[in-house]
């Protein structure tokens, strides 16, 4: 199966792959995925107490080359947005952006499921409720 | 000088060795004829052909020509093995015994075999890939009338005791069928010294052309006999109909016959080339080499790189290394490898394999820039990797809780 150009550059060129200080309350962490389903990411963002923007996004994911693009295009996506604008990040953006293709399409999910994870693991540290999302599961 | 992209999946297919075209060209255009035409030269010419072909495979595995039997390929013997054998003695019994981690072609037509009444068992391996000679014994019934286990393994390349296997069968008065695919043409293969019924093996696999194999059907001690699954002409001793592919043939012949000549210097070289890429590659941390490293072929190698996925590793060369993995992220199941699994191996390091196949054509500068290749981008992808980081931190991943998707 051929990658499309931007998949092949994420992966060679991959955006924002690091780690920041999960300890810290500005900063909320997803983990998501399995070793034994093949991939797991890890998406942190960290935001800006006074202006609800989040500032900085790191990622660090096991998996197939369109699981390691998802991701870092998440992080790219993430910077500069305010938690409640991160959230209505749809994983379908990804697939549009990335040009997934259908057995694919999971990545893009998953890197979905790791923004809300991150999301409510921020909120959830700062005394906030943590968001219900509509649960959305491809496999 | 080194010339991009390196093809190291020769488990998958092998190239046709340009000394195998050469003599397979006439028999397109100017020895054209219909082996089966008995009336006039044309025929006469392929007839010979074919009968020379015939000698030359029947040389490789030490077996009369009479015992070639010639097919499209590896999965049709298969299915003419197990299907034909089946039939055949179906007043003798109706059970067969095999190993779960055989080829889709022995297993798929197993399970078709189930559907038809027959009652089939399937063996665990050990962990290095190795089958349990005392397991297998033990699975005989008074109904078994056959045992097909593979060779050589296509993913890890393990040789299975060949030779206590068919002592076994003997001894139960069962037939012993087994899968030469990955095996015949790379190690040597006797019929009568490894007490072999019957073989299945493919030219596309040892240098010669796609679309040809063979299955070798014993006619001695004890006369085997298996029913057709194509009918037709009556071509092959009545097992297997269908105008001849006169030149597939010839250039099988052929083929079988350079591995013959050609095997035992060719298998120094490869192996040498395979243990270098194999001792360079498992100097990084936490790799491991997949089944047993002793009863192998020469020229596998298939090697877990722990925390990082295999699909994702094979995107940093594989415009200019050819490679399969044992992750199956591309398949709709998301299932890795259902051998690595069969040998105990966890999901996570099944997804982390690479199978490296060499060929005679593999060069030392192509086995060199592999090694830089793979090395780079597996501690590339372990910089990206959460898992890597954990485990590097200490933590045991097998005590987090994952969140399963």
């Amino acid at each position: 199966m051929a990658y499309s150009d931007k998949v092949i550059d994420h992966y060679s060129n991959p955006k924002n792959v690091g780690t920041l200080d999960k300890n810290s309350k500005n900063v909320g962490t997803g983990l998501v995925g399995a070793p034994e389903c093949g991939d797991v990411m890890r998406l942190q963002i960290e935001v800006d107490d006074a202006t609800g923007i989040i500032k900085d996004a790191k990622f660090k994911t096991f998996g197939c080359g369109s699981a390691i693009a998802s991701s870092s295009l998440a992080t790219e996506w993430l910077k500069g947005k305010t938690v409640e604008d991160a959230a209505k990040i749809d994983n379908m953006d990804i697939v549009e952006e990335l040009s997934l293709p259908p057995v694919k399409i999971h990545c893009s999910v998953l890197a979905e499921d790791a923004i809300r994870a991150a999301i409510n693991d921020y909120r959830t540290k700062n005394g906030m409720e943590a968001m219900v999302f509509d649960e959305k599961r491809v496999h | 000088m080194l010339k991009l992209p390196i093809y190291l999946d020769n488990n998958a297919t092998t190239p046709v060795d340009p000394r195998v075209l050469e003599t397979m060209l006439p028999y397109f255009t100017k020895h054209f004829g219909n082996a089966a035409s008995r009336n006039h030269p044309f025929g006469w010419e392929a007839e010979e052909a074919v009968d020379y072909a015939r000698e030359q495979v029947a040389k490789l595995i030490g077996c009369d020509p009479k015992e070639v039997i010639f097919t499209s390929g590896a999965t049709e013997s298969d299915n003419l093995a197990l299907k034909g054998v089946f039939e055949m003695y179906a007043s003798k019994g109706n059970h067969i015994i095999t190993a779960t981690t055989e080829h889709k072609a022995v297993l798929d037509t197993c399970k078709h075999i189930e559907k038809l009444g027959g009652e089939v068992t399937y063996l665990d391996v050990k962990e290095d890939g190795l089958l349990d000679l005392a397991q297998l014994e033990a699975a005989i019934k008074p109904t078994t009338i056959l045992i097909a286990i593979m060779y050589a393994n296509n993913e890890i390349g393990v040789v299975q005791p060949i030779k206590e296997i068919s002592a076994i069968a003997k001894r139960h008065g069962v037939l012993f069928f087994t899968d030469g695919t990955q095996a015949v043409g790379k190690i040597p293969v006797d019929v009568i010294k490894d007490g072999i019924d019957l073989l299945a093996f493919s030219a596309h696999k040892m240098y010669g052309p796609k679309g040809v194999g063979a299955l070798y059907v014993r006619r001695k001690g004890p006369r085997v006999k298996v029913t057709a699954q194509i009918d037709g002409g009556g071509h092959e001793r009545g097992m297997r109909s269908g105008t001849l592919n006169v030149p597939g043939i010839v250039g099988f012949g052929k083929a079988c016959e350079l591995c013959r000549l050609e095997m035992e210097e060719e298998t120094k070289r490869i192996s040498a080339l395979r243990d270098k890429l194999e001792n360079a590659l498992t100097q990084l941390e936490e790799s491991y080499v997949n089944g047993n490293r002793e009863s192998r072929l020469p020229h596998v190698s298939n090697i877990s790189f722990k925390y990082v996925e295999g699909e994702g590793l094979m995107m940093g060369f594989n415009k200019n290394i050819a490679v399969s993995s044992g992750s199956a992220c591309t398949s709709a199941s998301l299932e890795p490898s259902y051998v690595l699994k069969a040998l105990g191996l966890g999901d996570d390091l099944a997804h982390s394999s690479l199978r490296f196949g060499l060929s005679r054509f593999t060069t030392e500068e192509e086995i060199d820039y592999t090694i830089n290749a793979v090395k780079e981008t597996v501690l590339k992808l372990r910089d990206m990797s959460p898992l890597w980081e954990m485990h590097k931190e200490g933590i045991d991943l097998t005590t987090v809780e994952w969140a399963h998707h």
